[in-house]
């Protein structure tokens, strides 16, 4: 089975989000950036099937030099290859487009990808590339298992968990769930070490053009202080609740 | 050119979210000068729709459509839209809209913004707000395409009342077996709570609680108030409550408009899932928890003193209204 992980390259989850003065650039000073954390439960999944049951593992990234870290990263992780297409990406159906130059000339059985990036939270990319490719497509897998050609993912719904039985190729999106926080991987000396020496491949980016971009950004309105109610009085606070914030 | 969104149902009723997409398109419809068309699928209320301004309903109705399935169901908005000549389709963001909305959008060669949170800032260009960074910023997308599709985060505008006659029509999209290769093979859906992503308040607890045992408070609180319980992520983590409870970046958003906060801190990454919540209260122990600079109401106290007294009271209070 060759597998394909989509990596996104984001800021640290704990990272303070600022804005360039005109609003018109996210401002990257200070931030550290990480794989994005629904990717690296997929790569971990994608380790499981590789070590399990046989399986070659690629990563692979949209995005400019700047990725290659964290591509080395997935790399110290465990996956065997890694492609960085080189563009700067823009717009979800730009990077799913790009994505699926890669699937169709490498061919692979199932790519995972994480359900959305945490810093554009799009949650698009994943369903673009299964529809671009017409491979089938699950969103939000906190389970994933593979026999032979057959799949069974589960899927989270609203209230509640759904089984699904489908055929490879497949897009799955993955979380939380799909393996669990305490078995993610984290790099040892031995696979930072052997990490420089696997391949890199750095390829063109297509054509495609973004479907949209970005206006400006904004940051939330500050908040107005808490108001702090005495623990003794309830009664206000109930108060507060239901005829100034009309919640209650 | 129409303004055309999908209303979505469990088994045959509206939730709410529905009639805030209906409230939606209108007012985009009415922007725009032009119709609001909303498609149904095996809805058993469409008249219940017209309260929220529908110009036309178009509904489809078919038992292999009785599970949700994201092709099938992205297949038939893709065609009502063609049909109804749309240039603006909007979704909801539950967890099958966000399954169904990327494949919809290659469908329609559609540039597609998820997570929009206010009406359109401007039709030309076409611009939206939506939320970004895990709720630490907004972020402004212009789309370029013919076709624009918008994903709502629910609660976002609310219900909006504007009593309309519509248009109904049935429709019969074509599909074809190949949309039908993801298959459902079994549901298990949580009975008798409210979920996090329908609750209007949800009662989220921390390691302040010291341990499952104490969880009866969270759940009593949540029942008086018809609220989703939650728990922050070292809770999950220990086990204490199962993952689907988490709230933070890597779990659960909250768009509720009341969170109520107990024993949780307030991390970076619980703050993040918690950002769209309307209204926030905080009770810790701790006058330094962070909590206390993003919540608006707050209780410096102990939460096994507090919470029980909080409840009862709350009983009280509905007994009156």
């Amino acid at each position: 089975m060759k597998i394909l992980v989509c990596i996104s390259h984001v800021p640290d989850t704990t990272s303070k989000i600022n804005f360039s003065a005109d609003n018109s650039q996210f401002d990257t000073t200070g931030v550290q950036f990480v794989i994005n954390p629904y990717d690296e439960f997929v790569l971990t999944r994608a380790m499981w099937f590789k070590e399990k049951q046989g399986a070659s593992v690629t990563v692979a990234s949209v995005g400019t030099a700047s990725v290659e870290p964290t591509l080395r990263k997935a790399l110290a992780i465990g996956a065997d290859d890694a492609i960085r297409i080189d563009a700067e990406p823009t717009d979800g159906l730009m990077v799913a487009k790009h994505l699926a130059e890669v699937v169709k000339s490498e061919g692979f059985d199932l790519v995972l990808a994480g359900k959305e990036s945490i810093d554009y939270n799009g949650g698009m990319v994943p369903g673009m590339l299964a529809e671009l490719l017409g491979y089938n497509f699950v969103n939000a897998c906190i389970g994933l298992e593979i026999n032979e050609n057959n799949a069974e993912a589960v899927r989270e719904i609203d209230g509640g968990k759904e089984t699904l039985n489908c055929i490879l190729p497949l897009v799955a999106a993955g979380q939380k769930g799909i393996v669990e926080e305490k078995d993610l991987r984290i790099p040892n000396m031995r696979g930072i070490m052997m990490a420089r020496k696997k391949p890199l491949k750095i390829v063109a980016a297509s054509e495609a053009q973004p479907s949209s971009t970005t206006a400006k950004y904004e940051k939330p309105a500050a908040k107005g202080a808490c108001k702090l109610v005495d623990a003794g009085n309830i009664d206000e606070l109930i108060s507060l609740l239901h005829n100034e914030a009309k919640v209650i | 050119m129409s303004v055309l969104v999908f209303a979505d149902n469990s088994e045959g009723k509206f939730k709410k979210t529905a009639y805030e997409m209906v409230s939606f398109g209108k007012q985009i419809a009415k922007k725009a000068e032009t119709s609001l068309v909303v498609v149904a699928i095996n809805a058993s209320e469409v008249d219940s729709l017209s309260a929220y301004g529908p110009d036309k309903i178009l509904s489809i109705d078919d038992d292999r459509l009785s599970t949700f399935n994201a092709q099938a169901y992205a297949a038939c908005i893709a065609q009502a839209a063609e049909k109804e000549s749309a240039t603006i389709v909007a979704i909801d963001s539950s967890n099958d809209g966000l399954y169904l909305a990327p494949i919809l959008s290659v469908k329609l060669n559609a540039g597609f913004a998820s997570n929009v949170v206010d009406f359109p800032v401007s039709l030309d260009p076409f611009t939206v707000k939506r939320k970004a960074f895990s709720s630490k910023g907004f972020n402004f997308t212009e789309i370029h395409t013919a076709i624009k599709l918008l994903g709502l985060a629910k609660n976002s505008i609310g219900l909006i009342e504007e009593n309309s006659s519509p248009e109904k029509e049935s429709f019969s999209p074509t599909l074809d077996d190949q949309m039908f290769n993801v298959t459902s093979k079994s549901i298990d859906k949580t009975t008798g709570t409210v979920t996090i992503a329908d609750a209007d308040v949800v009662v989220s607890g921390g390691r302040g609680l010291k341990g499952p045992e104490n969880w009866g408070m969270i759940e009593e609180l949540a029942d008086v108030l018809g609220a989703a319980t939650a728990c922050s992520k070292p809770v999950s983590d220990m086990g204490w409550r199962p993952h689907s409870e988490h709230v933070g970046q890597t779990g659960k958003p909250v768009t509720s408009n009341l969170y109520i906060a107990i024993g949780i801190s307030g991390a970076i990454q619980h703050l993040a899932g918690v950002n769209s919540s309307k209204v926030k209260v905080v009770v810790n122990n701790d006058p330094e928890a962070p909590f206390f600079k993003a919540a608006d109401y707050g209780i410096v106290g102990d939460a096994f003193e507090v919470i029980p007294e909080l409840t009862n009271k709350l009983k009280e209070f509905k007994s009156t209204l």
